[in-house]
């Protein structure tokens, strides 16, 4: 698949929110404010562009070829909670050098370690992927379209808040069904406008 | 009223309706009966066996390992129930797919597992998982339930002897809801249940206020 395929299907087609319903726990966690769901999207394209091809790498350059692949759960988690580390020192660093940067994107940097997001995406996209670059920028567009996901969630929030809410349908249920109507919405990039766009 | 200690994950402390954890697996298989079923008994098994495993480990290991090594021993189990799958059940482990993998992160049990560690008696550490566990396997199935019945008309189960499996509702099964069996109704039903679990919850806090005073 071409590289603007890769990227288009990542963001849109399967939108990790919204068609895959991965990383759903930190997104309604930062859905109160669009400052945060843009600092919470940033730091999970961060970590998934760096995540993917080193998982990528572990996949088809040791598990496969030492025929370990039923250890894969156990070695992606590892991993991924090493390269976490890895950004946690680096958003150390970041603190020092530019503090408003490290003030918008760290905090949310604990979130998007445990999430389902990271290994989900990486579960799912790198299998199917030839090279590590292909699997970086797979990463980086997943990151993308859950970016997109909570920014635009967060919008609707910010909306309803003036309107009239009905009691019971009121904080998390009302963001819940915004999301459905997000994904109905979503259902509209599907393969074949892929297939028409990108011959 | 105190209820007991398994009692209290099934409704009034419910992880998936009132507490909202574990979603992303939760949501992604609620769209047939069977694989509510089936990531329900794996999600029970793993928090016995983790929750069992980290409660007496405890003490041999430092205080700044612990939570690498329950991420491991989660994943551990995880990878054990996946090939245990793989084994037996390989058409249910294909229909689950990355998701039974993604229980090795998942925040239900990780945060069971970090939570109960501390806790002092072993049998009620393991009657608070199996609740939690029941709780959320009770309500994935009421999810899927709701989403299979609207989204493809039928009840997904088991095959056994000369019973094929699959329910068919009369009349739904011809013309279904396919919305409902999307991401989109996973979503939405999901929204309307928590709404429901809220009010319940409110009415019964009302009820007792007025009893009280």
């Amino acid at each position: 698949m071409s590289f603007v395929g890769i990227i288009f299907t990542a963001v849109f087609v399967n939108n990790v929110v919204l068609y895959q319903l991965l990383g759903l726990c930190p997104l309604f966690a930062a859905a109160g404010s669009r400052r945060s769901a843009l600092g919470l999207g940033l730091a999970v394209s961060l970590v998934l562009a760096l995540t993917a091809p080193a998982v990528w790498a572990l996949q088809h350059l040791v598990l496969v070829p030492l025929r370990l692949a039923y250890l894969q759960t156990l070695a992606f988690v590892l991993l991924i909670a090493g390269i976490f580390q890895l950004v946690r020192l680096a958003g150390l660093v970041l603190a020092r050098l530019a503090p408003a940067a490290h003030r918008a994107l760290g905090v949310h940097l604990p979130l998007a370690a445990v999430n389902c997001v990271v290994l989900g995406s990486c579960l799912l996209l790198v299998p199917g992927l030839s090279s590590a670059g292909r699997s970086a920028i797979a990463g980086l567009s997943a990151g993308a379209g859950f970016l997109i996901a909570s920014v635009v969630l967060a919008s609707i929030q910010a909306r309803l808040r003036s309107e009239w809410v009905p009691e019971a349908m009121r904080g998390l249920p009302i963001t819940l069904v915004s999301a459905a109507l997000m994904a109905l919405g979503f259902l509209a990039f599907d393969r074949v406008l892929l297939a028409k766009l990108f011959g | 009223m105190r209820e007991g200690a398994f009692f209290r994950g099934l409704a009034r402390e419910n992880p998936l309706l009132v507490y909202l954890l574990g979603l992303c697996p939760a949501l992604a298989v609620s769209d047939l009966v069977s694989k509510a079923l089936g990531l329900g008994a794996g999600v029970i098994l793993v928090l016995l066996a983790a929750v069992a495993a980290a409660r007496l480990l405890r003490p041999v290991i430092p205080e700044r390992l612990q939570p690498l090594v329950w991420l491991v021993l989660v994943a551990a189990l995880v990878s054990l129930v996946d090939l245990a799958m793989q084994a037996w059940l390989p058409a249910l482990r294909q229909q689950l797919g990355v998701y039974l993998q993604l229980l090795a992160v998942n925040c239900l049990i990780l945060g069971l597992v970090e939570r109960l560690a501390r806790r002092r008696s072993l049998s009620r550490c393991l009657r608070l998982a199996a609740g939690q566990g029941a709780g959320f396997t009770l309500a994935l199935l009421l999810i899927a339930l709701v989403r299979e019945v609207l989204g493809s008309g039928t009840i997904t189960l088991f095959p056994f002897g000369s019973f094929g499996g699959v329910i068919r509702i009369p009349g739904l099964s011809l013309h279904p809801a396919r919305a409902v069996s999307l991401a989109a109704g996973a979503l939405l039903v999901l929204g309307y249940l928590v709404a429901l679990a809220g009010r319940l919850k409110a009415g019964r806090r009302r009820a007792e206020q007025r009893s009280a005073g």
